[in-house]
């Protein structure tokens, strides 16, 4: 579809003349790929009689709306969709057009004060605080993931593992060490890179799809691993009574030792979800300040060298081994960070919050907010996990339109939201990058 | 000219399963000298680039550069990355192989990698933002201009290089090898695609590496007139072996030469493939 919508555009007004038998004809095919689909699914229906044996129910009123529905919308789309799609174009402002990176650097920035002042314009709703903290969280995930897909272009499909790791490794230490948040953060960090470079080592060679078959594969080892090592961690019954995170010493307790005390504050349970709010924000922009600063760095250009031509990057003397591997770590890293956040915000883990669905989540992140680009993984975080919680009331439908928002991006947006590159260096403008230049992390080309 | 060699190459063979595409090759490239590398189609040329550069790791014999220092390395046992760092053997590709998504300077940024890693303290002090790096980071941006301007490219400096028209693109992946301070700088055809007037350019660029910055220039080429204008040496491989060496003039006037480009009459057939070891 998108592929015809342009070429269509240019082909002479007199070709354009609509075509109607065509257009029917379309049309009813769709219809009857429609029909073949919903026949079953919709028509009929098995209930439960009476007598508790199966009753079977037909609902071909409901059919055949959804075919005629779905007729229609093919005999608009073959019919007057292009004029409707360039009228529509013309209205979008020429900013709007030209991707976000025009208002970018207003928008980062107006984003940068919202995240701030959220705890306190919403101070008394738990929930929306809640949100925000699963938020920046999966976004500052994002931004790790973004090092590894967007930037040094290896497709990483198991990056929920490093979470995990990072979320494994502070619950442990920090429960039988008993050492602070503080301390365990940057362990989980080093475990987590740990990780990342034993996840690198094997898949060195590989690139693109083969690369995402084995790290998907790492991903379900590390979440069979935990499931399993009884021992150390707890098998499927998780990790319960994670320490709690303190105000550097101060608990958020009742007792006279405790924050709320201290400062001489009624206590609330409050106090402590806006200081986790504001742990989180303080790791995703440490994550987002080092990604942009590596970017900038003979090792950030090294890791965009590798996704442009591999092959190039050994000729000129970069040692490719070690640049991989220290992507991976790197992002890895940022992913065991937030992990240890996740550990000790929940209070509990379990192997069940280390699913694949993690992993996809977060890439769909990155994929949606254009790759290598930090502020739109930011959005694209935000209006994901937001939109999960604004349909979380159409329950049923949920995934439905979900499934329904990627399909159109794809169509519409197929490099992301920011989908332009910004050079990392310039002599005297800097320009962006068009989409269409940049590789992607997938469009690789082996040795 | 200097009595030791830049770079020797000795008994050199390249088997893939049952196919040689390069037998038994021995000759030696000397400092300072463009030294061209020609041959029908698939007589092997590109394979030997592929050896020297490290990419191909030979199955029989010995590479070994000589820097003026006095330096020696064997290529045939380095990994490719040590040979473009370590050996200073640069290269370009035949089929132009930049980094599309990235500007012009950026590309020759890339190009000095590991000079900027050092002084970025292996990131560490990049990342803390060590005025160490900020000067070499001038420094390089300036190394960068500066080949930008010898190629001409200098005003597109902040486009992305997969931007470029054709002859631009091969124009500045030589720069972006030069900017690894190469020793031996290998070119796998370099006119291709090049029109009349911009393969003239090339020549008189590639002279001035030689004679400028004292560079040792090998070079693939099927472009006779860039090859027998520039070349100070030739080698002529037909059928991965070599059957030719020597100045222009000669192998211009060699009988096998004329016999692996042109074909032979029948009656001679026999004789010329006899001389040529088949």
């Amino acid at each position: 579809m998108s592929e015809r919508a342009p070429v269509r555009q240019e082909t002479d007004p007199a070709d354009q003349r609509l075509d109607l038998s065509a257009a029917v004809k379309e049309a009813a095919i769709a219809a009857l790929v429609a029909f073949g689909l919903f026949v079953l699914m919709i028509g009929i229906r098995t209930d439960q009689g009476p007598t508790g044996a199966l009753v079977l129910t037909t609902r071909f009123g409901a059919l055949a709306a959804i075919v005629a529905a779905v007729f229609v919308a093919a005999l608009l789309r073959a019919t007057i969709w292009r004029e409707l799609v360039v009228a529509i174009e013309r209205l979008v402002p020429a900013t709007v057009r030209t991707g976000l990176s025009g208002v970018s650097g207003c928008a980062a920035i107006a984003f940068l004060i919202f995240a701030l002042i959220l705890p306190v314009i919403f101070y008394s709703n738990r929930y929306l605080l809640d949100l925000g903290i699963l938020i920046v969280t999966y976004t500052m995930l994002g931004f790790g993931l973004n090092i590894v897909v967007g930037l040094a272009g290896l497709l990483d499909l198991g990056y929920v593992a490093f979470y995990a790791v990072g979320a494994y490794s502070y619950a442990l230490i920090a429960q039988t060490f008993g050492l602070s948040f503080w301390i365990c953060l940057p362990l989980a960090g080093i475990l987590a890179a740990f990780a990342g470079i034993l996840l690198g080592f094997p898949v060195l060679r590989l690139r693109g799809d083969y690369l995402a078959i084995v790290t998907l594969g790492f991903g379900e080892i590390i979440r069979l691993i935990l499931l399993n090592w009884q021992s150390l961690t707890g098998g499927p019954n998780g990790i319960s009574g994670v320490p709690r995170p303190s105000f550097f010493g101060l608990p958020f307790n009742t007792s006279s030792e405790g924050f709320a005390a201290t400062f001489g504050l009624q206590y609330s349970p409050t106090h402590r979800v806006v200081f986790l709010y504001y742990v989180i924000l303080a790791l995703a922009l440490l994550t987002n300040w080092v990604t942009l600063r590596l970017r900038r760095l003979p090792i950030g250009r090294a890791w965009e060298a590798l996704r442009e031509d591999e092959i190039a990057c050994r000729a000129l003397g970069i040692n490719t081994t070690n640049t991989k591997l220290t992507a991976f770590a790197m992002g890895a890293m940022f992913g065991g960070f937030a992990g240890a956040f996740f550990a000790t915000r929940q209070g509990f883990i379990s192997p069940e919050s280390f699913t694949f669905g993690e992993s996809a989540l977060v890439l769909a992140i990155v994929v949606l907010g254009g790759m290598g680009s930090q502020l739109g993984v930011a959005v694209a975080a935000t209006v994901m996990l937001g939109g999960f919680e604004l349909f979380r009331e159409f329950d049923q439908y949920r995934m439905l339109v979900f499934g329904a928002a990627m399909v159109a991006i794809v169509i519409y947006r197929p490099r992301g939201l920011v989908s332009t590159r910004a050079p990392s260096v310039s002599l005297r403008t800097r320009k962006d990058i068009p989409a269409a230049i940049v590789q992607g992390a997938r469009t690789e080309t082996p040795a | 000219m200097n009595a030791v060699s830049i770079l020797t190459v000795e008994h050199l063979t390249m088997r893939f399963g049952g196919l040689v595409a390069v037998s038994d090759l021995s000759f030696s490239a000397h400092p300072r000298q463009i030294t061209a590398l020609i041959g029908p189609n698939g007589a092997g040329k590109t394979t030997l680039f592929n050896c020297i550069t490290g990419f191909y790791k030979p199955t029989v014999g010995r590479l070994l550069l000589a820097h003026p220092d006095g330096a020696t390395f064997l290529l045939e046992r380095l990994p490719e990355f040590r040979i473009a760092k370590e050996a200073r053997v640069a290269r370009t590709f035949q089929n132009v192989r930049l980094f599309a998504g990235m500007t012009l300077l950026e590309n020759l940024l890339v190009a000095q990698h590991n000079t900027l890693m050092v002084a970025s303290g292996f990131t560490v002090l990049g990342l803390l933002g060590s005025r160490t790096y900020a000067h070499a980071e001038a420094d390089a941006i300036a190394k960068a201009r500066y080949w930008l301007d010898r190629v001409g490219l200098a005003d597109r400096a902040d486009d992305p290089a997969g931007a470029l028209p054709y002859g631009a693109q091969r124009r500045l992946e030589i720069a972006r090898a030069m900017c690894t301070d190469p020793v031996l700088l290998c070119l796998d055809e370099p006119a291709a695609g090049l029109n009349n007037r911009e393969s003239a350019e090339l020549n008189a660029f590639l002279r001035t590496l030689r004679d400028e910055h004292g560079i040792s220039i090998l070079l693939i080429e099927h472009d006779m007139g860039v090859v027998m204008e520039i070349s100070d040496h030739i080698v002529v491989l037909d059928y991965g072996l070599k059957i030719a060496d020597g100045a222009p003039h000669d192998v211009r006037n060699d009988s096998k030469v004329i016999a692996a480009y042109l074909g032979v009459p029948e009656e001679e057939f026999e004789r010329a493939g006899a001389e040529v070891g088949l």
